[in-house]
């Protein structure tokens, strides 16, 4: 590693070499059995440099290649983009925890017992249910170095699991799941099996919906199926650079409800979302982006915090191996303190949303959303009377979010990269056939 | 750069000294560019190069895998792909038998489009962005090419020995529109099999596809309900891929057994003029190849013919408990997954109408072109247009906001009553499932209409 950025440095103004090496352990049950186990290794160097003042870039998995590295970054620096910023010198970085060293100690066996468990426990409730579930581990070394001196290596650990259940009764399919994440490998199956479990309560019955306006509550898994995408681009620092975010020049003003606020946080201990520093060398930190319904900020990235005159917020990611670019750490937005059944019982004729499915396929940065209720309930009179089909619900989340009834005080993390509570909406569009 | 061959070679003499029910590996050898713009700057400009392998094993039913880039310790990870496949197999192994191949199929001409100059890419790309950027109104330019070159070398348990390569090129440019605090934004896919012309004379399309985002702009949005609604080719190809073809991926069928009783062959799905096919062996297109991932001659298969279905894409596993023929289907996207059921080129078969027939006698309806993109949970689908306008009269009417669509794969294809004579396949396309996304595919159909379409909506 330091090979490449001594040669780099020979024929560039500024070098920086970024180098992972992972090994994951992915176990993985079909039809409720055990099917597939894996183990993938792999590592990877990225050569970014600055030469004559313009980016190169290029990925290896040949390390020891390091004239094609460096020959390839030269080719690319010549239409590069122009380098407005300079590589942290930072040695010295927050004391994040994200590696948990009970990782290494779990065995295949306790994995496969761990799936064992979670798809007995749903079919414990429903006999008929076919799953597929995983349970993985794993472990990522991260290092970067650069030409101005900085510095930074971590370890960070990943345990997952979660489950896909699927209950057929002729041409009708029902879809049920959940999945956790963390770096401590001590997720337990009753606490998946059991937000399972209570969707297959739910879905039991039928109902029917009208065609209007109705009253709708995102449940956390929902908030994060159709409100979380348009957001993400909306707060993406790139986006407002280039004036294609809705609230890019709205910065301090009132957008959303003020109950509404909501913040990016990569200082989260044992949070997979979680690390010391991003992956170009700028330390993590937590940002507020909504403030009580105000924008408070956007995410950056080194480069497009320089175009923007603003400092980065240590948001910059190499999605797959690319280039930095501003991207979400975890997503925080703030509970309220309306339990999920007050707002249930707040609703006379009303629908409740826990997966939109397709909602991300639309015009995100314009903020809309429209997809079918994969699972969702109908309300009526204050109860949740079954599950609906064949059902569209569509909206915009500036005016979605601009005036909410409630927030739930139910968070919840979903998946491992957004924490949040159920949110009401008062008036959303719902198609149904 | 390490040798692949050799490395074959050496995995090859260590696979016959493990026994497990079966026993195949992968190496493979890529090279990628890509240069993406946002607004008028270029945003990045890169290149890879990856070298990599995998061992797969079956013992009784279960499956060990492992994938690696270091080739230090070979022998370990075949004994660790054959030790995970011990323990996660418990019933009686099953896999459809295949003659053992051995088989070069190496591109003769010169068909690598990674070693372009950069500088003639970025050329062309420049024309596209200066004529989005010459559009009034338009606030700022997504472009995002890659190409790549992959070399893979296939061996197995049984004795095959395939190399194959393949070039690909992906290309995707959307304009995006805005005035006050609205935003729109219009795409544009396409892809080729590594040929760099497919992709060169777009100079029309990309003016008309910035002059669409700036229109959209004070377009209405539709009303919420059903519609009858007219798909052009791109959008139908998405629909079949999405409403059907996942639907035809026997993974997702083999273990279940009241999915097994609902697809079962003979079953009625559209009108008689319905057909459906994924075929892998028409030279060219992006889903195309020889053999599959698991060594296996790619096919032509029916999944409907006059509305029944008729077939469906198999791995050599899901074939044989399914007791049918292996249709060539395990691909995988490169060398850290494993092979797993996935479609090719998937296409409605063209029939004789023509588009004003489709559209003479809708009274009120939606022409809904062009994709965002496309999901499915097998039974319900949703898929969206990137264009939509609205069909008054029997006539093409005005833009409106771009739509989503939904269906119910068990209502919607049967909901299909006209079918129109012009099949084009889209190149642009890229496949999701299982993490493994995006595979180079391709859908196409003519224009097709569909009636009680649900469309979402204000």
């Amino acid at each position: 590693m330091e090979k490449i950025l001594a040669q780099a440095k020979q024929v560039a103004e500024e070098a920086e070499v970024f180098m992972v090496s992972a090994e994951e352990t992915p176990v993985q049950f079909e039809a409720n059995c055990l099917k597939h186990i894996q183990s993938k290794q792999s590592n990877y160097a990225a050569l970014r440099i600055i030469r004559k003042g313009r980016i190169g870039y290029a990925i290896t998995t040949e390390l020891g290649d390091r004239q094609n590295l460096v020959d390839a970054a030269i080719e690319t620096a010549e239409f590069g983009t122009i380098a407005k910023f300079e590589f942290p010198s930072l040695t010295v970085y927050p004391r994040i925890k994200v590696f948990d060293p009970d990782i290494e100690s779990v065995s295949l066996e306790e994995m496969i017992k761990l799936g064992e468990e979670l798809i007995n426990t749903v079919k414990g409730h429903t006999q008929d249910i076919l799953c597929e579930a995983e349970v993985t581990k794993g472990t990522i070394s991260t290092r970067i170095i650069n030409s101005r001196g900085g510095k930074v290596s971590y370890r960070q650990s990943i345990f997952a699991l979660g489950i896909g259940g699927q209950l057929i009764h002729d041409t009708n399919m029902l879809f049920v799941g959940e999945s956790q994440s963390s770096c401590h490998p001590t997720i337990k199956a009753e606490n998946i099996a059991r937000v399972v479990l209570q969707q297959l309560e739910l879905a039991k019955n039928r109902a029917s919906m009208p065609s209007k306006p109705l009253p709708v509550i995102f449940t956390p898994n929902g908030v994060v199926s159709a409100l979380v995408p348009p957001l993400m681009a909306a707060f993406n620092g790139k986006m407002v650079l280039q004036g294609a975010s809705p609230i890019g020049n709205r910065l301090g003003e009132l957008v959303f409800d003020e109950n509404l606020s909501l913040c990016d946080d990569s200082t989260i201990a044992y949070c997979p979302e979680s690390r010391p520093s991003d992956d170009e060398g700028t330390p993590s930190q937590r940002t507020p982006l909504i403030q009580q319904g105000a924008i408070a900020s956007f995410i950056y990235d080194l480069q497009t915090a320089a175009l923007t005159h603003t400092r980065s917020t240590g948001n910059g990611s190499r999605n797959n191996g690319g280039l930095p670019t501003p991207t979400p750490s975890a997503f925080i937005i703030t509970p309220g303190n309306t339990s999920f059944d007050e707002m249930v019982n707040d609703i006379k004729e009303g629908l409740v949303i826990e997966q939109l499915m397709g909602a991300e396929q639309g015009n995100i940065l314009g903020g809309d959303f429209s997809g079918n209720v994969l699972l969702g309930y109908k309300i009526e009179s204050g109860k949740i009377v079954g599950r609906v089909k064949n059902t569209m619900v569509s909206g915009n989340v500036y005016q979605a979010l601009k005036q909410i009834t409630a927030i739930g005080s139910d968070a919840k993390w979903v998946g491992g990269s957004v924490n949040t509570p159920s949110i009401y909406c008062p008036s959303l569009s719902v198609a149904s056939k | 750069m390490a040798n692949t061959q050799t490395i074959a070679h050496q995995l090859a003499e260590i696979l016959s000294k493990y026994h497990a029910d079966y026993i195949e590996a992968h190496i493979e050898e890529s090279q990628t560019s890509h240069i993406t713009y946002r607004g008028r700057e270029l945003e990045s400009i890169g290149k890879t190069t990856s070298v990599g392998g995998n061992v797969r094993a079956l013992v009784s039913s279960g499956w060990g895998f492992t994938s690696f880039n270091s080739f230090s310790d070979l022998p370990r990870r075949v004994e660790l792909a054959v030790e995970q496949a011990r323990l996660a197999g418990s019933k009686e192994n099953k896999l459809a038998l295949v003659a053992p191949v051995v088989d070069t199929i190496l591109t003769t001409t010169n068909n690598n489009p990674v070693t372009m100059p950069l500088a003639e890419k970025k050329q062309l790309l420049d024309q596209y962005n200066d004529i989005i950027w010459k559009t009034p109104k338009i606030q700022t330019s997504i472009i995002a090419y890659g190409d790549s070159f992959k070399k893979t070398i296939f061996l197995s348990s049984l004795g095959s020995y395939i190399e194959q390569d393949r070039s690909d090129i992906a290309l995707r440019l959307a304009a995006v529109a805005t005035e006050d605090s609205e935003v729109q934004q219009v795409g544009l896919s396409l892809g080729s099999r590594g040929d760099f012309d497919k992709v060169t004379s777009l100079h029309h399309q990309v003016e008309q596809m910035a002059q669409h985002a700036v229109e959209l702009l004070s377009a209405p949005q539709v009303k919420g309900g059903e519609y009858t609604v007219v798909l052009d080719p791109v959008l139908a190809g998405v629909f079949v891929h999405e409403a059907f073809g996942h639907l035809s991926e026997s993974d997702f069928v083999y273990e279940n057994e009241q999915l097994r009783d609902i697809m079962t062959l003979g079953r009625k799905f559209g009108s008689s003029e319905l057909n459906i096919v994924d075929d892998a062996t028409i030279p060219g297109l992006r889903g195309s190849y020889k053999y599959d991932d698991e060594g296996v001659p790619a096919a032509k298969t029916y999944l409907v013919k006059e509305g029944k279905l008729v077939g469906r894409l198999h791995s050599r596993e899901t074939a044989a408990r399914m007791n049918e023929m292996p249709t060539g289907n395990a691909r995988a996207i490169n060398y850290r997954y494993p092979p797993i059921v996935r479609m090719t080129n998937t296409y409605i078969e063209p029939r004789a109408a023509s588009f004003e027939d489709l559209i003479g006698d809708i009274k009120e309806g939606i022409y809904a072109k062009n994709w965002y993109g496309g999901t499915t949970s097998m039974e319900m689908f949703t898929f969206s247009a990137g264009e939509a306008y609205m069909i008054r009269d029997g006539k093409l009417a005005e833009p409106v906001r771009p739509v989503t669509l939904t269906g119910n794969v068990f209502t919607t294809l049967a909901n299909i009553d006209a079918i129109a004579d012009d099949l084009d396949m889209n190149q642009g396309g890229g496949c999701g499932k299982g993490g493994q996304v995006p595979l180079p595919v391709s859908n196409g159909s003519p224009h097709i209409r569909i009636r009680h379409c649900l469309v979402g909506g204000r």
